[in-house]
């Protein structure tokens, strides 16, 4: 079956043998593949002869596809010219090989051979010398000389070597988390640096004196313990503590004075700047300038009963509320207001019973004497905020049964201890002496009435005693003093003579309210009382030398401290007059309503600025700025118009109170 | 203690004092403990006028390493802004100057 099947695929163009896998079952299956040729159709047939027909082929060095005639142009002689011919460029090499060989004849072999036989001696004279030391030294032993390859079987050795795997290197490598980076960048400035040697400086003092504590505690026996302060008690409400700290204090008390004087801007630009141009065109005439008004919601209810400037500060003043009204006495308050913030009061103190009278100490002007309604006097000390005072008079050290009308700092005696005079009702003027624990009291005066009817002494005896209203102290002569009594007599006293009055000056009917020597002439004094007039003397003459009706009830009079003829007075209808009788001496410059349904109990004037305070009997207090016209000095000017500079003001101001006075003494039954 | 009372008087006065726009008390790291202002403007108040006063303060310490900032205000077309710097605290008041003047 194969050959017929080997026929049938004979005609088929195959070009390669094939490998036919046997198709029936009975072959077996691990037969060899039967190799065939197969030739291709076109394959040309030969016959033997033809085969065995030997064909010559020679090769030649020549290449029959050089080109033997090339020609090329020659730009020496400018025309064509055929190259030689040649074969250098075209020789092929068909085949080289370099030969080891040498012919056995020539040099090199000869030089070859003679250099092998010398090393070949040398090797065998080398190998002898071993062998003769080898046996030298097996004689020596006495043990067998060895030879060449001593010790082994050499039929019953085998030599066996066995190569082990090389294990190949390998890395192994753990990558660990990178220790934490912190990026830290700051600038550093030269206040920094000087802060930082600072603390470190301060920390170094207090390190060498707890040192010196430290050794000074054990050289006397006992182990100096230093107490650092828990932090953990320190740390506790410390949030709150910085909100209420006095540094946060002392920043709420700038700002809320920002704030006011950005709020009322004008008020300040008026304060310090507006000056009343309409004065310069009206002669003997001014005009107040309302600026501020000083209130509490506390002090409503209450009435101004005492106004005092601060000496020391000209910004800041003391205002004592009570009551006038015998009827409705209650608590009594005194509110410290500065310019710098008029919208709350710098300190407050509540008393028990309605302020009557103020005075601050010319001297230590944190100090304030306080008189009573109920008849205390107290002393407190401003910078003691919202405390007790520093001292109170009592029943047990002495104290008036009567409101306390005035009180007043004197000159430190002797013994170098602060006191102050005070009038009360009860007809008594008494010193109050600032011992180190208590207030003492000590009587100087009992202010006797005194009979109208001078014929009966009797009768003088019997009567009871003047309450005081009011007192002023002489500016130069200390021991002289001034008392207005609620009967409207004027007495003049001593400190020296406690048992008499050196004059009695009559001319008011009711109650003097307010009296004041004047600042500059020392025999010159105002008066004020309920009987609506205010009225000048000189404690030289017993009579006034000059009086002023003004219509109502004056309630306090005050010289201005820096013109001898200038004073304002208040009165009960609300209004403010301001005189100066240098200008005019019978009617007031200035008479200005200041306040709607209240009457003003209480003026002051600033000690720097022209300006007045104004109490009212509505708890508030209004400060006022004096137009020019109201604060001319009088003083000499130069043909500039500019004044003089070394004049003595004080002179002049008590020259111009002189020249009234003289006018005065020549009519002096003139009021 | 009178002195917390006081404190916060002063503050609930000058709070409501009229023209006040809002008090604001930061502490030193410049975050806000008080505020009387919306805590959207409180964030951005304390945030920049801290910085603004750091950098005043750092000023006049570079003019003159022994003085110090004590105040600082900023007058702007509609407000001022007034801070009281401390080492502890900033204390910021905004107030519109042209309301309270009527």
């Amino acid at each position: 079956m194969a050959p017929s099947r080997k026929k049938a695929t004979k005609e088929r163009a195959a070009r390669q043998i094939k490998h036919e896998a046997p198709v029936d079952d009975e072959v077996d299956m691990y037969q060899e593949p039967i190799k065939r040729v197969v030739r291709p159709e076109n394959q040309l047939e030969l016959t033997d002869a033809e085969l065995k027909e030997e064909k010559t082929r020679v090769l030649t060095a020549d290449d029959p596809n050089i080109p033997k005639n090339i020609s090329k142009y020659n730009f020496k002689d400018r025309c064509y010219k055929r190259d030689p011919p040649g074969q250098s460029e075209h020789m092929a090499i068909q085949f080289t090989m370099e030969g080891c060989s040498l012919h056995h004849e020539s040099d090199e072999f000869k030089a070859q051979d003679a250099y092998r036989q010398k090393k070949a001696e040398e090797e065998a004279e080398a190998r002898k010398a071993m062998e003769q030391e080898a046996q030298q030294e097996g004689e020596t032993f006495g043990g067998e000389p060895d030879t060449e390859e001593s010790g082994k079987n050499q039929f019953n050795y085998s030599d066996r070597a066995a190569q082990t795997f090389n294990n190949p290197l390998r890395e192994r490598g753990v990558s660990t988390e990178p220790p934490p980076v912190v990026d830290f960048g700051a600038t550093l400035t030269q206040w920094e640096i000087y802060d930082f040697y600072m603390g470190d400086y301060a920390a170094q003092i207090m390190k060498a004196k707890l040192h010196e504590d430290a050794d000074k505690k054990k050289s006397s026996g006992g182990y100096g313990s230093y107490e650092e302060p828990t932090p953990a008690a320190a740390a506790t409400g410390k949030e709150e503590d910085t909100v209420h700290s006095a540094k946060m204090e002392n920043a709420l008390k700038i700002l809320e004075r920002l704030v006011n004087q950005n709020a009322e801007d004008e008020i300040f630009n008026d304060f310090k700047y507006w000056e009343d141009a309409s004065d310069q065109f009206r002669e003997g005439e001014g005009s107040l300038l309302p600026l501020w008004r000083f209130s509490t919601d506390r002090t409503k209810r209450k009435q101004v009963t005492a106004l005092c400037w601060n000496p020391h500060y000209p910004d800041l003043f003391a205002v004592g509320y009570g009551s006038y009204d015998f009827m409705r006495q209650g608590s009594g308050m005194i509110c410290c207001f500065s310019l710098k913030n008029t919208s709350f009061p710098e300190y407050i103190f509540s008393t028990e019973s309605g302020v009557m009278c103020l005075d601050f100490h010319p001297q230590h002007p944190s100090l304030l004497a306080v008189g009573c309604y109920d008849g205390t006097v107290m002393v407190y000390d401003v910078r003691n905020k919202g405390m007790r005072p520093i001292y109170s008079s009592s029943i047990k050290t002495g104290k008036h049964t009567d409101p306390v009308w005035q009180v007043f700092w004197q000159a430190e005696d002797l013994a170098k201890e602060l006191n102050f005079f005070s009038i009360s009702s009860d007809g008594r003027v008494a010193n109050w002496i600032m011992s180190k624990n208590e207030l003492k009291m000590e009587p100087v005066m009992h202010l006797k009435l005194v009979n109208t009817v001078k014929d009966d002494p009797e009768e003088t005896s019997l009567s009871g005693l003047a309450g005081g209203c009011c007192f002023d102290f002489n500016k130069t002569q200390e021991h002289l003093f001034v008392v207005g009594t609620e009967e409207g007599n004027i007495h003049k006293c001593s400190k020296a003579y406690s048992g008499q009055y050196l004059e009695t000056y009559e001319g008011h009917h009711m109650a003097v309210y307010s009296i004041k020597w004047n600042p500059f002439h020392e025999r010159v004094f105002i008066t004020c009382s309920a009987d609506w007039t205010v009225k000048i003397w000189d404690h030289n003459l017993n009579y006034p030398i000059m009086s002023f009706d003004l219509g109502n009830a004056v309630g306090d009079v005050c010289w201005s401290p820096y013109s001898s003829t200038i004073f304002a007075a208040v009165t009960s209808d609300g209004k403010v007059h301001v005189f100066d009788l240098a200008e005019n001496k019978h009617e007031p410059l200035c008479e200005q309503k200041v306040v709607k349904r209240a009457k003003l109990t209480h003026v002051c004037f600033n000690e720097r600025d022209f300006m007045v305070i104004v109490g009212d009997d509505r708890g508030g207090v209004n400060s006022l700025k004096l137009s020019p016209n109201l604060r001319k000095l009088h003083l000499p000017v130069n043909e500039e118009g500019v004044v003089e500079a070394g004049v003595d003001t004080f002179a002049i101001q008590k020259a111009k109170m002189d020249k009234l006075l003289q006018a005065s003494d020549a009519k002096p039954s003139s009021s | 203690m009178s002195s917390i009372t006081d404190v916060e008087s002063t503050l609930s006065r000058i709070s409501s004092h009229k023209g006040v726009k809002g008090v604001l008390i930061c502490n030193h790291s410049g975050s806000a403990i008080r505020s009387s202002l919306p805590s959207d403007i409180t964030e951005q108040y304390s945030a920049l006028i801290s910085q603004l006063a750091a950098k005043a303060s750092s000023v006049t310490r570079t003019l003159d390493a022994e003085d110090d900032l004590t105040f600082l205000r900023i007058r702007s077309k509609k407000h001022e802004i007034m801070v009281a710097p401390d080492k502890e605290f900033l204390l910021i008041v905004v107030q519109d100057p042209e309301m309270g003047g009527e």
